[in-house]
Parts: C-alpha cells; sequence; structure tokens
C-alpha cells in the first residue's frame, strides 16, 4: 500500500512541477537583452575565428576590425566603455544557433543579410555595415582574366554553410560548368586547401578573399577577378522580438555612420559641442538633446561612440585601408561621395 | 481519513487478488512517466520555437537544396531536394564505412595472423604495426593522411603515372572507365556460374558422406569459374573498353577530364578508418586462434589431417565464434567513426546534411534527430547482420 502511495505521490508532485515549468519557460520571457547586459556589465559579441579587417585576434587576445567594432559601440554606448566586451568566435556553421540559444547576444560576422535568414531562423538583422559581394580568387600564373573563362572540372574551395556554396551553385548552374565544391568548415582550411593546390580557385566573399590572402604562402602570386557574382549586405545580427535591445544596436551602428557624415571623429568631438548644426549637436550629445531617452540609455550613449571608437571612417581606416586589405572604399564610401553608404538620421 | 484509508486498503486487497495487474501497473506508470516526459520536452521546444519565430517541420526535405556536392553515388545537382541531399550524404556514408570494414577485415586477418608467427621479422613487423596504429587518435591519423602525405602529391601538370593509365595528383586520383558491351549477359553469366559453383560443392559433400570419396573441390570450383565466364565472354561477345582521363588545359586550370576517379578527402578517410580498426581487429584475431585449445590441433594433426586443413577446418571454425563479437563492435565502430569526415571536406550524411543543409534550412532540431536516427539505424542493421553470421558459425548442439 505505501508503494502505490508514494508512486501516485511522487507522480503528482512532477507533474505538477513539470506544468509550472511549462508556464514559466519560454514564450512569456519579458526581460530585454538591454536589461540583462546592464546588470551583467559587458555586452556578448559573437565574431569570427579570424578574419583580417573584420574580426581578428592578436597573440594578446585583443579583438580588431570594423565587425568588432559595432560591439564595442553597443558597449559604450550601453555600458560607458566600448572595452566591456565578451568576444566568441564562431563558425560559418555555429554562429546562428549560438544567438538563437543565447550565448551571444550580438553576432557580428560578416553575415549576408538574406529574406531566408531574417524571416525564418528567429533572427533579425539591424543594418549593413559592409557592402560586400562575391568573387572569385585564382592564381596568377593562371593568367585567368574572367570568371566566364572557368570550364567543366573546375574545383572550387569554399567554406560550408554560407550564403557562398548557393551562389556558385547558381552562377555555375547559370553558366552551365560542371564543377566540384570541396567545402570546409574552417576558414583557415580552405585556404590552406586552396593554396596547396587542392582547388583552382577560390571563392567567397571579395572582403573576404583580400582579407584572408594575407594568409597565403605568398600573397602576390593570386589574383581576385574583377566580376561580382552576388549582393552581399553584411551586417550585424540580434535575436527577433526584442525590439528595445534591437533599437540600441541598430541605432549605435547608423550614429556610427552618421558621425563622418557630419564630418564629426574622435579627434574633433569635443569642439564639435559648440556647433550650432542641431543634427552635430544632437550626435555630439549636446544639451537638450534627448534622443538617448527613447532607446533606454542616457544623452551621452553617442558622444561615447565617437569619442572611443571614432566614426565609420575612422574605424575603416584604421581596419581596412590601413592594413592594405581593402584600400579602396568602393561601394562603402558615404552616399555624399559616391558610395551607397546612407544611413536613417538620427534624431 | 479513516474513509480514505479504508479505500486505499480495499484497493490494495484488490490488487493482492489479482497478481497479474499489480505486476502490470507499476511497469505501465513508469511507461506513462517516460511518455510524459518526452512529452513535455517537445513541447517546450516547439513552443519556445514557435515565440522565438523559428520555423519549425520535416517540410523543407521537400524543398530545392540550392548547393552542390562535390562527390555523389547517385545523380545529384542543386534543383533536386534536401530530402535528395540526405539520401548523397547517407550513401557516402555508407561507402566509406563498408570500404572501410572491407580492408579493416583484410588487414585485421594479415596482422592478427602475422603476429603470432613463429619468423620474428614478421611478428616484430606485425606487434609494431599494431601498437603504433592502436594508439594514435584517430583525428590525427585522419589529418595525418589527409594533410601530410596526400596534400604531398604533385600538382596535376606533373601527375604521379602508374601503368600508363593511373594517375594520381593532389586533387585525386583518375583512372579509366569501364564501358561494357553487353554486360547484362556477363552477370547473368556469373550469376549461373557461382549457382553451379553452389550446387557442385552440395553434390561433392553428399557423395563425400555416403560414399566416402573426395573429390578435388576447390580446384573443380575453379575451373567452373573460370571456364563459364569465359564461354560467355565468347558467345555473346561481351566486350571492354577503356575510357581513359584527359589532361586538359584551359586557361591555365589543368584537370583530368572523363575516365573515374576518387577524391583525396575519400581516400584519406578510408586509409585511416581501414587501419585504424584493423589493429583491434587483429588482437581480436590473435585472441581468437590462441584461444583454441593446443589439443583441438593435436587431435586433428592425429587423424591425419594436414597442416592446411588443421587450420581450415578446426582451427578458424573455432576461432571465429571467439573473434566475431568483439570484431561486431569493430565494425559499429568504424561505422560511426566515419563521421570524423566532416574534418576533413568528405560530403558524408555529416558534412552534407547536418552541415550545409542544417545551416541553409536552420532545422537543427529535426536535421540533428534524423542523422541520430540514421546512424542507430545503420548500427543495428550491422548488429543484426553479424548477430545473424554468429549464430550461423556457433557451436551446434546435436
Amino acid at each position: 500500500m505505501k508503494n502505490i502511495m508514494k508512486a501516485i505521490g511522487s507522480l503528482s508532485v512532477l507533474a505538477f512541477v513539470l506544468t509550472a515549468c511549462g508556464d514559466g519557460g519560454g514564450a512569456k520571457k519579458t526581460t530585454s537583452t538591454l536589461d540583462t547586459t546592464k546588470s551583467q556589465g559587458f555586452v556578448k559579441c559573437g565574431v569570427s575565428q579570424g578574419v583580417p579587417g573584420f574580426s581578428n585576434a592578436d597573440a594578446s587576445g585583443n579583438w580588431t576590425g570594423i565587425d568588432v567594432d559595432v560591439c564595442r559601440a553597443v558597449a559604450a554606448a550601453v555600458l560607458g566603455d566600448a572595452s566591456k566586451v565578451k568576444y566568441t568566435g564562431l563558425s560559418a556553421k555555429e554562429r546562428f544557433t549560438a544567438l538563437q540559444a543565447g550565448e551571444i547576444d550580438i553576432l557580428s560576422r560578416n553575415t549576408t543579410w538574406t529574406l531566408e535568414r531574417d524571416a525564418s531562423i528567429g533572427l533579425t538583422f539591424v543594418g549593413v555595415n559592409f557592402y560586400d559581394g562575391q568573387g572569385f580568387m585564382v592564381r596568377k600564373s593562371t593568367g585567368l582574366k574572367s570568371v566566364n573563362d572557368f570550364k567543366n572540372g573546375v574545383k572550387v574551395c569554399t567554406n560550408l554553410g554560407t550564403t557562398t556554396e548557393l551562389n556558385m551553385a547558381d552562377f555555375f548552374k547559370s553558366k552551365g560548368v560542371k564543377y566540384e565544391p570541396v567545402v570546409f568548415e574552417k576558414a583557415d582550411e580552405v585556404v590552406q586547401a586552396y593554396d596547396a593546390g587542392r582547388c583552382d580557385t577560390y571563392t567567397t566573399d571579395k572582403s573576404a578573399l583580400a582579407a584572408q590572402s594575407t594568409k597565403m604562402k605568398d600573397p602576390t602570386e593570386h589574383v581576385v577577378l574583377p566580376e561580382t557574382i552576388s549582393k552581399e549586405p553584411l551586417g550585424p545580427v540580434v535575436r527577433q522580438g526584442d525590439s528595445k535591445w534591437e533599437d540600441v544596436v541598430r541605432w549605435s551602428l547608423n550614429v556610427f555612420i552618421e558621425a563622418e557624415e557630419y564630418g564629426v571623429n574622435s579627434g574633433n568631438i569635443d569642439s564639435m559641442k559648440e556647433s550650432k548644426n542641431p543634427a552635430i549637436q544632437r550626435i555630439v550629445g549636446a544639451e537638450g538633446t534627448k534622443n538617448g531617452e527613447a532607446l533606454g540609455l542616457d544623452n551621452q550613449w553617442s558622444y561615447r561612440i565617437i569619442k572611443q571608437i571614432g566614426n565609420y571612417g575612422e574605424s575603416y581606416k584604421r581596419n581596412l585601408a590601413d592594413t592594405n586589405i581593402m584600400p579602396e572604399r568602393g561601394p562603402n564610401q558615404l552616399w555624399t561621395k559616391g558610395g551607397i553608404l546612407y544611413v536613417p538620421p538620427v534624431r | 481519513m479513516s474513509f480514505l484509508k479504508n479505500k486505499v486498503e480495499r484497493i490494495d486487497q484488490y490488487l493482492s487478488d489479482h497478481p497479474r495487474i499489480k505486476f502490470v501497473l507499476p511497469q505501465a506508470l513508469l511507461f506513462a512517466f517516460l511518455i510524459l516526459i518526452v512529452g513535455y520536452f517537445s513541447f517546450n521546444a516547439s513552443t519556445n520555437l514557435e515565440a522565438r519565430g523559428i520555423d519549425t517541420g520535416f517540410s523543407f526535405l521537400n524543398k530545392k537544396a540550392s548547393f552542390d556536392i562535390q562527390f555523389s553515388l547517385i545523380e545529384f545537382d542543386s534543383s533536386m531536394t534536401y530530402g535528395r541531399a540526405y539520401l548523397v550524404g547517407l550513401l557516402n556514408t555508407i561507402l566509406v564505412s563498408v570500404i572501410g570494414i572491407l580492408f579493416a577485415t583484410i588487414l585485421g586477418f594479415i596482422f592478427g595472423i602475422l603476429r603470432l608467427s613463429s619468423n620474428p621479422l614478421a611478428s616484430g613487423l606485425a606487434t609494431s604495426y599494431i601498437e603504433f596504429f592502436r594508439n594514435i587518435s584517430l583525428l590525427l591519423q585522419i589529418f595525418f593522411w589527409y594533410f601530410t602525405v596526400l596534400r604531398f602529391l604533385p600538382q596535376t601538370e606533373n601527375s604521379i603515372v602508374l601503368f600508363d593509365s593511373i594517375y594520381a595528383n593532389i586533387k585525386g586520383v583518375y583512372f579509366p572507365k569501364f564501358v561494357w558491351t553487353n554486360l547484362s549477359f556477363l552477370i547473368y553469366g556469373l550469376i549461373f556460374t557461382f549457382v553451379s559453383i553452389y550446387f557442385f560443392n552440395i553434390y561433392a559433400r553428399k557423395l563425400r558422406e555416403n560414399t566416402g570419396k573426395i573429390l578435388p573441390q576447390f580446384l573443380i570450383s575453379l575451373g567452373i569459374l573460370i571456364i563459364l565466364p569465359t564461354l560467355v565472354v565468347f558467345i555473346f561477345g561481351v566486350g571492354v573498353e577503356f575510357s581513359h582521363p584527359k589532361l586538359e588545359i584551359k586557361m591555365g586550370i589543368a584537370n583530368y577530364i572523363g575516365g573515374s576517379s576518387i577524391i583525396p578527402e575519400f581516400l584519406a578517410l578510408a586509409f585511416a578508418l581501414s587501419i585504424y580498426t584493423s589493429t583491434f581487429i587483429a588482437e581480436n584475431v590473435r585472441a581468437g586462434i590462441l584461444g583454441i585449445d593446443k589439443g583441438q590441433k593435436e587431435a586433428a594433426a592425429s587423424i591425419g589431417l594436414t597442416n592446411a586443413q588443421v587450420l581450415r577446418l578446426v582451427v578458424i571454425p573455432q576461432a571465429l565464434r571467439i573473434i566475431i563479437p568483439p570484431t561486431t563492435n569493430q565494425y559499429l565502430n568504424l561505422t560511426k567513426n566515419s563521421s570524423l569526415a566532416a574534418a576533413i571536406a568528405y560530403p558524408d550524411i555529416v558534412l552534407v546534411f547536418a552541415g550545409t543543409a542544417l545551416m541553409q534550412t536552420g532545422r537543427a532540431i529535426e536535421i540533428v534527430t534524423i542523422t541520430m536516427l540514421t546512424y542507430l539505424t545503420l548500427s543495428i542493421s550491422i548488429s543484426i547482420f553479424m548477430n545473424w553470421y554468429n549464430k550461423k558459425v556457433s557451436l551446434t548442439e546435436r
């Protein structure tokens, strides 16, 4: 008799606990990432495992790159200190799961904005911090001049789980060329395989081609073909359904770009506080501007971003131009200077 | 309270009167409890996925895959479905496992027997082979073959040429493709040949058991195997031509076109899996042979059997009973270890399905579940087959 009572008792307790959990978990969670970030004191940022110029760690573990600067901007805006970022290096395959699971709060890892990713995996793209396109790299010794010269049997090295894999399938199909894809999970393995001669060409975003060529035995032996076979707008990603956090990340990126447009940089921002231009006053957080409140931040958020990190132009110069990875800004020039970099007004 | 106590006592009484129900009830409760747990976790997962706006379901299997696969046993291109891509990955996994098992078994038997040899050179060689490859992690061995050995093959233009028709270079091994005429006749002929050999052996055995007359079974079988197919080839005009791979250099890019080829990723994986697993099988073989009592061999010799007959008729049939069960484990290990393919870009089920397809669809739970069930099914099939074979060779008590 005792046994039965015990069994029934424990079962009902268990059922109760389970239903209680079922109610508590998931759907009704309302705390914003903004609040948790403030209380934990650092921004959890997912970056690549090493793409020079975008996100790359030096020997002592300091991360630099224009993707890294997005996370630093958010840290400066929310926590007041651009260095309060915890970085997680992710492969292309791991990145979305890490964000979905809450292991990171911003994914800033040269990730292409596509419909499928935006709509079906529970994530939201907040903007574009680099306009890129897929290209092909070949050995100079081949004398190849155009992607139209690829012939049947060409071996192509690339990364697993990227839009690159899909674009090249479309591209070679439209050209009627039979090719062999060799796909690796880690970017370094792709570079190594191409460099050793396992593949005839290496394809990925053009910026990454330029960045990765620095890792090859002799970077001068290789050339990127002129054609661009796809649009790759790269930008930071957050989880869907947390609009407060989404807004903070989006406007941290926007003010970062707009500061360049109005000529505000880390050197002149203190003197810019005297400016009579209302747009500049809003960027530097002068007396009477209140755009921080709407975001759940104080009014010096944008000042700190520019003061600590600089504007987009400074970041580009530091990470991509001075390092000779992408000296030309191309489409990533401001719209006022012939590029397509255009952000909504910070007001 | 006393009312409740009364009720419980009556239930207890009822159960003691019905021992069958008393026996089943706790198990039924446990089963219901397990169902509840599984149900809870699935419910929790599905509500949370929905709350986060992540699409779920298996409908993606019918969607266009839009990516290509380097190497496939069946026809595949980017316009086919994710379901088809799954099949391609599965077949590639099975291919490397079957080849791995075949060579691991052959190498395992050779080195297992060699290790018992009285020749110190042979046994020393076998011992070092086994101890060396058994004690290095498999992933490292795969990297060794792939990044160290196969990456140092020459570039396409300077391929190593064997027999004027096989070309080995960093992109793979290229060899002539067989182009058959009237191949179906040869296949029918071979089937007929094997059936004849089977019936001949039954006849020879009956003859031996009834009259004691011993026919040279092996020689006659070999004769049938050579003569019948040759006759078929001549009578029906079965022919074979070789389609040689040709080196084409177009726009500075050199590749072999035509013929057949094996990609280096497959070679590295097959080498590493066969060699690593063969060391364990060799030890099983050694244990099996050592496990046979010396008296068995002496008794066999005393009734006049030759050395070869002792090995074939007395030692091996008994040793197999010891060898097969642990070797089944090794076959299972090899199949599961083949998932390390993902580390070197061999398009097995993990790379193609749990890699690319998972990334492109974002259906992590569904795809990982399918992949796990696939490995489970593969392993269980191997177990069932090996258990059947084990039963067949086990001691039949009359």
